[in-house]
């Protein structure tokens, strides 16, 4: 197991080398969100009762850094490696496929979390957060930490230029987290956008992880977590695969 | 024991190229090994597949007598390869790398033989150093090292001369000769054929995916060998007895065949003999890269 723990703290080490970019820059896009709008809906919205807005735009805000950030960190690592060559440094070594899943997998989650405790330790300067329910909040943190760090090396894997990374970036991931809940209830929208926001897992995600921080949310978290876990072993056991037959990694 | 490397019936199709077509090849432990070929011959193929890099279509692999895909780790534990693309990562520096890969191979506590390494090779002064910022040549030398760090039996060398001076080459080699010598198998590929014949006992020519010479280096210089006496000589013409060996002229000096160097010292007596002055005299012997292309063109060695 020596190799993949060097592996993970090489994944960690390369983030945290390049912090302000890695983790600064996440958190000040979300302060910016947070900003912009608690600025200009603090007054006019109110979704729980007694529940400020901005302390609502927080649990998404912050669930939000945490998919993006962990798939931008398994993602980027691996289009980097492959791109410059250096991937075969972990190649060439007695690594299995499973250690190779699971560094990938964690320093993403760390990465996705960092960031996450950065919007929190940041909104809290302008919003009374409550933490209700701990576990609910790190259910499912880790659950869809994990699905959005295997989209990442998935897509890490199956990009050959940044171009690709960035296609999936911007038609996959920002439309699913943007349009996912966090700066709305669905309740708010039309019954026709309701119903489709059923069918994006990001809802669940956001929802459940809201859920732990109020006791309230838009669908039953059990409901949230059953949507999501079966994403993390389809994801898992494609993310898998993939490292076992060495898809685009080994010829 | 074992051979170093084992190839039986080595195969690979790409979707356009049939890069090996057959390859069967031992390779002993102790070996100081030249793989030869033109560009595209299939070196580079055959030394991703003994790395795992790429898999095979059919044949085995064994590197030390472990199957490089069912005993991979194994296989690529008595394995170091320097590659040939000059590849670095740019997040750290030399010192961060090499402890990084020793880790890889499950060795935590590695830094005496990591400071040996960057001694031997001149890195002494860039531990320190980001990769990013070393000059071409020593980032080839920390590619060395990091193939290096799990003290591997067998190390593969693909071209790791190609673009660096005079003196990182003659280092290079006293580096690697001295783990040659300590029974560290050493397989090399490399376009600059002097190199080969100055440090590989055997050498194997491959051409479009197949072995079309294997033999030991002298073997294949002697085989190869058109040994020539060039005389230059204050006479009007070349005296009866030595008409027998003519070849040609270059300009002043007659060519002449002299398969057995040891005739030479009866040449110089007949020739003192018959009070025939000589102006000017050289020996002349094929090397590796006359064999080579000798090769390349279709003729055996």
């Amino acid at each position: 197991m020596s190799g993949f723990r060097t592996l993970l703290y090489k994944e960690i080490l390369r983030f945290w080398k390049v912090l302000v970019q890695t983790v600064g820059a996440p958190v000040l896009t979300a302060l910016l969100y947070l900003l912009i709008f608690s600025h200009v809906l603090e007054e006019h919205v109110q979704v729980y009762p007694g529940v400020t807005y901005t302390a609502f735009l927080m649990p998404g805000l912050i669930m939000m850094s945490v998919l993006q950030n962990a798939f931008a960190n398994s993602s980027s690592s691996l289009i980097q490696s492959k791109i410059t060559g250096n991937i075969v440094f972990v190649l060439l070594p007695p690594l299995s496929y499973m250690e190779f899943f699971l560094a990938y997998l964690l320093a993403a989650l760390i990465r996705g979390f960092t960031v996450g405790l950065g919007v929190l330790l940041v909104g809290l300067f302008f919003a009374d957060i409550e933490l209700r329910h701990p576990l609910w909040i790190l259910a499912f943190a880790l659950t869809s930490g994990a699905v959005f760090a295997c989209v990442g090396i998935i897509a890490g894997i199956w990009a050959n230029q940044f171009d690709h990374l960035a296609g999936v970036q911007n038609f996959v991931i920002m439309p699913l987290t943007f349009l996912s809940g966090v700066f709305y209830s669905i309740h708010s929208l039309p019954p026709f956008w309701q119903s489709v926001s059923h069918f994006n897992p990001v809802f669940y995600m956001i929802d459940g992880f809201r859920y732990g921080f109020f006791g309230q949310g838009d669908v039953n978290p059990w409901l949230g977590l059953a949507v999501i876990s079966p994403f993390v072993v389809l994801l898992a056991g494609v993310t898998l695969m993939m490292l076992k037959s060495g898809y685009k990694l080994r010829h | 024991m074992s051979p170093a490397v084992r190839l039986r019936g080595l195969e690979k199709h790409f979707p356009r190229v049939h890069a090996l077509r057959g390859i069967d090849l031992d390779i002993e432990q102790g070996e100081f090994f030249a793989l030869l070929g033109p560009n595209g011959a299939g070196k580079t193929t055959l030394i991703s597949i003994l790395a795992g890099l790429t898999r095979a279509s059919a044949g085995s692999v064994e590197i030390m007598g472990f199957d490089v895909t069912a005993h991979y780790r194994d296989a690529r534990r008595a394995l170091g390869v320097v590659p040939q693309e000059l590849v670095y990562d740019p997040f750290f520096t030399v010192r961060e790398t090499l402890r990084l890969q020793s880790g890889y191979f499950g060795l935590r506590h590695n830094d005496d033989w990591i400071d040996e390494l960057l001694a031997n090779l001149g890195l002494g002064d860039k531990a320190n150093t980001y990769t990013r910022q070393l000059s071409g040549g020593m980032k080839r030398r920390v590619l060395v090292a990091q193939a290096l760090v799990h003290k591997p039996p067998v190390i593969v060398l693909d071209e790791p001369t190609a673009g660096v001076d005079v003196e990182l080459r003659q280092s290079l080699w006293t580096f690697i000769r001295h783990l040659n010598k300590q029974g560290h198998t050493i397989v090399l590929t490399t376009h600059y054929l002097d190199e080969a014949e100055m440090l590989c006992e055997r050498v194997a020519m491959l051409q479009e995916g197949r072995i079309v010479a294997l033999d030991r280096t002298a073997n294949l210089l002697h085989a190869g060998a058109e040994r020539r006496l060039l005389l230059d000589l204050v006479a009007s013409e070349l005296p009866d007895f030595l008409k027998p060996r003519l070849k040609g002229r270059e300009g002043n000096h007659y060519v002449l065949d002299l398969p057995d160097f040891g005739d030479l010292e009866g040449i110089l007596a007949q020739l003192r003999g018959a009070g025939i002055t000589i102006r000017d005299l050289a020996l002349r012997q094929a090397d590796l890269e006359e064999v080579f292309l000798k090769v390349m063109h279709g003729g055996r060695p």
